[in-house]
């Protein structure tokens, strides 16, 4: 029992590597404020594209959306950071995280914004323009309002997804919560750090976690 | 010239020839690491879903607790505690297990969830009825319950599915010898991305079928009432 506080929950450890560990939970939370708001961006423009109904378009982005599923956003941010500098084009480390995590996450929002938008009945879109609102008018105002509320619980758990894959940046030395943490343990010769890491990232995300829960319970208790 | 210093970075015929054979053995292990995290996943999602079912507080408790953590914690924190916090208490294990420990724990949290939404989705009448015909509680979560249950939880499953059996790359981190620890190791080595593109197509050839796949099946059990 000695041993196991000795080398996992070291206070003189934890007070010594605790700087460093603020300093990354600071860089994980402005990673994740970059990160969600481009990718529900980015991925609520993939849907209204795709709800135009342009048939060469709308196969063109699923093809877009299915290809960059299929793909680990490990091997996307690799890839990126790899060959990037071998096109001769060079961006700053969150540049390079921010763009790898974009491609990943406009798909994974623009399937569920998708699905959101078709459950909208046509009706709804037809009543409005026939109360005079422009087409850009009804999207705003009367599709995109039902449609979120449809897909909530599947909005926040990718956003909780997102904030989970951050943890990738540290693979590409991003100085992120996961990142500082296991240098720490490295210099300390302690797993004190990263059991600290990994109790922060539970304390942080749980509140989402019970969130979801919820809002999925939900979900299936009004169908 | 653009193009061609383009294709000498990223199709390198030369350096694609010395490395796919490492490649398709990544492929392989990736296969065979996915599919062990499936099993293992899903088997104890539904075993800790039907024991929730039974309703016993203290059971219950936990796996609320267990399948809470593993769903907040990043899969990528809980191989990196396994792989390299626990051998400082004799506890050590090999990179393909803690990658296959973490990404399974992770998929019987999400799978347990799925599984219990799906569980109370069927109707309370559906089990008074089962049990009033002389069914036990076992016979009438299996054969009653279970079945009507499993086909509303078949889409979110499958979508769980491809996410975590992607994150077999992460396995890479600690070295377990995936695609992607090849495709990287083999870019350094020849200075040059052809690896890495070889083993994003290797990605690509191994998932896009199963991400397609999910479209059809999502479509097929979809929710209808």
């Amino acid at each position: 029992m000695d041993q196991i506080i000795q080398v996992f929950f070291n206070a003189a450890i934890f007070e010594r590597a605790w700087p460093f560990i603020w300093r990354g939970v600071q860089m994980t939370i402005a990673l994740s404020f970059v990160v969600v708001p481009i990718g529900i961006g980015s991925g609520l423009a993939v849907a209204m594209l795709n709800h135009l109904h342009h048939k060469w378009l709308s196969r063109a982005l699923m093809a877009y959306v299915d290809f960059f599923r299929a793909f680990p956003p490990l091997v996307l941010l690799l890839f990126i950071y790899g060959g990037l500098p071998f096109l001769g084009i060079d961006l700053p480390l969150f540049a390079t995280v921010a763009l790898a995590f974009l491609l990943n996450t406009s798909s994974y929002y623009g399937e569920i914004f998708r699905a959101g938008l078709e459950s909208v009945p046509a009706g709804q879109a037809e009543a409005a323009r026939s109360t005079g609102l422009s087409r850009a008018q009804t999207m705003l105002w009367v599709i995109l309002p039902q449609a979120t509320r449809n897909v909530l619980p599947d909005l926040v758990g990718n956003t909780l997804e997102v904030i989970k894959l951050t943890t990738l940046a540290s693979v590409v030395g991003f100085t992120e919560l996961l990142n500082n943490a296991r240098n720490a343990q490295a210099l300390t010769y302690n797993a004190t750090p990263v059991v600290a890491a990994a109790l922060i990232y539970l304390v942080l995300l749980w509140p989402l976690v019970r969130l979801v829960s919820r809002l999925e319970h939900k979900s299936i208790v009004v169908r | 010239m653009e193009l061609q210093r383009l294709a000498f970075s990223f199709f390198n015929g030369e350096v694609a020839s010395r490395y796919w054979l490492d490649i398709v053995h990544g492929m392989w292990v990736t296969t065979y690491l996915a599919a062990a995290v499936v099993i293992a996943g899903l088997g104890t999602g539904l075993a800790l879903a039907m024991a929730r079912s039974f309703q016993l507080k203290v059971a219950s408790f936990f796996i609320v607790v267990f399948a809470d953590a593993f769903r907040a914690l990043p899969p990528l924190v809980v191989i990196i505690v396994l792989f390299f916090a626990f051998p400082y208490v004799d506890l050590a294990m090999s990179a393909f297990t803690a990658t296959w420990l973490a990404l399974s724990l992770v998929l019987a949290a999400f799978a347990e969830e799925i599984f219990w939404a799906g569980i109370l989705s069927v109707p309370k009448g559906q089990t008074e009825a089962a049990r009033s015909t002389g069914m036990s509680r076992l016979q009438t979560l299996v054969y009653v319950i279970l079945p009507q249950a499993v086909r509303l939880t078949i889409p979110p499953l499958t979508n769980r599915m491809i996410a975590i059996t992607k994150g077999t790359a992460l396995g890479s981190v600690v070295a377990v010898h995936e695609i992607i620890y090849y495709a990287s190791s083999g870019a350094s080595e020849a200075g040059n991305p052809t690896p890495l593109t070889l083993g994003a197509a290797a990605y690509v050839v191994l998932f896009l079928p199963v991400v397609i796949l999910s479209r059809w099946v999502e479509t097929r059990f979809a929710w209808k009432r």
